[in-house]
């Protein structure tokens, strides 16, 4: 689970729907220290894809996991650069 | 037909060193217009101002930005009542035309209908926790978006610069957006 990671800091955007998972994590990693892993706790089932697609198409992130638990999506994601 | 024409044509003919030089410039323009840069830009315009049409070019613009895209979203027509600060809390849905709607349209089309079926799409977004447009656009611009209010329709519609957001773009034609789509990755006309 997440102790693989040193997470530096998490977003909880539960209850939010498109586009604001996606919008509130880059908002976030931009926050963080480069190395760092922010980790997303979502209930929009669109996340998972979304924010996959976000993390392949942005220069800078790294995704690192994304879990399904029982109502929470969880993502790690890492500032690269 | 004289005999020196081919002379002529030889004297006219640029020297080693000017070909030189001009290698030299070509490769230089060619190394600036390779890097120049490469962040990916998107264009959208928006002329709708109904509840649901508002909604795809904020999505779309929000995103991108998170994307890392430079976002444009040029308002015009309708379009400029999401920009609007006092419409854009008050924008409407009808059913009429709409055969996806629940409503027949003989029905919608009655007086005080688009007022139900605005009632009952704000009450969807609000149990759904989906973005208000408000903070769709308080986001965007937050986010670095520009958005630009077209002027001729601001004229038209007898709207005022400072009835918009703080932070749009007003003063723009036609000319500025199609600027902005000829630069931009992605262009949107919704």
């Amino acid at each position: 689970m997440s102790a693989e990671y040193d997470i530096s800091e998490t977003l909880d955007v539960k209850g939010a729907s498109c586009p604001m998972p996606v919008v509130k994590t880059k908002q976030a990693i931009d926050g963080i220290e480069a190395g760092g892993v922010l980790e997303v706790l979502a209930t929009d089932s669109g996340s998972m894809s979304d924010i996959d697609g976000w993390a392949s198409g942005t220069d800078g992130v790294a995704l690192l996991d994304q879990e399904e638990g029982e109502d929470v999506y969880k993502h790690y994601v890492r500032k690269t650069e | 037909m004289s005999t020196d024409t081919p002379d002529a044509s030889a004297d006219d003919a640029p020297s080693r060193v000017e070909l030189a030089a001009r290698v030299d410039e070509l490769e230089d323009a060619l190394a600036e217009a390779t890097t120049e840069d490469d962040t990916k830009k998107m264009s959208i315009i928006a002329t709708k101002g109904t509840l649901d049409m508002a909604y795809p070019p904020l999505i779309l613009a929000s995103t991108a930005a998170a994307f890392g895209y430079e976002v444009t979203v040029f308002h015009t027509f309708w379009g400029l009542d999401i920009l609007h600060e006092e419409r854009s809390k008050d924008l409407k849905l009808s059913s009429v035309g709409n055969p996806n709607m629940p409503v027949p349209n003989a029905i919608a089309a009655l007086p005080g209908m688009d007022r139900v079926t605005t009632r009952m799409m704000e009450r969807r977004i609000e149990d759904n926790d989906t973005a208000t447009i408000e903070e769709l656009i308080e986001t965007s611009l937050d986010m670095g978006v520009e958005f630009q209010a077209c002027q001729m329709t601001i004229d038209l519609m007898d709207y005022d610069e400072g009835d918009f957001y703080d932070g749009v773009t007003t003063g723009v034609g036609a000319a500025t957006a199609l600027q902005d789509m000829a630069d931009a990755d992605i262009q949107l006309l919704v």
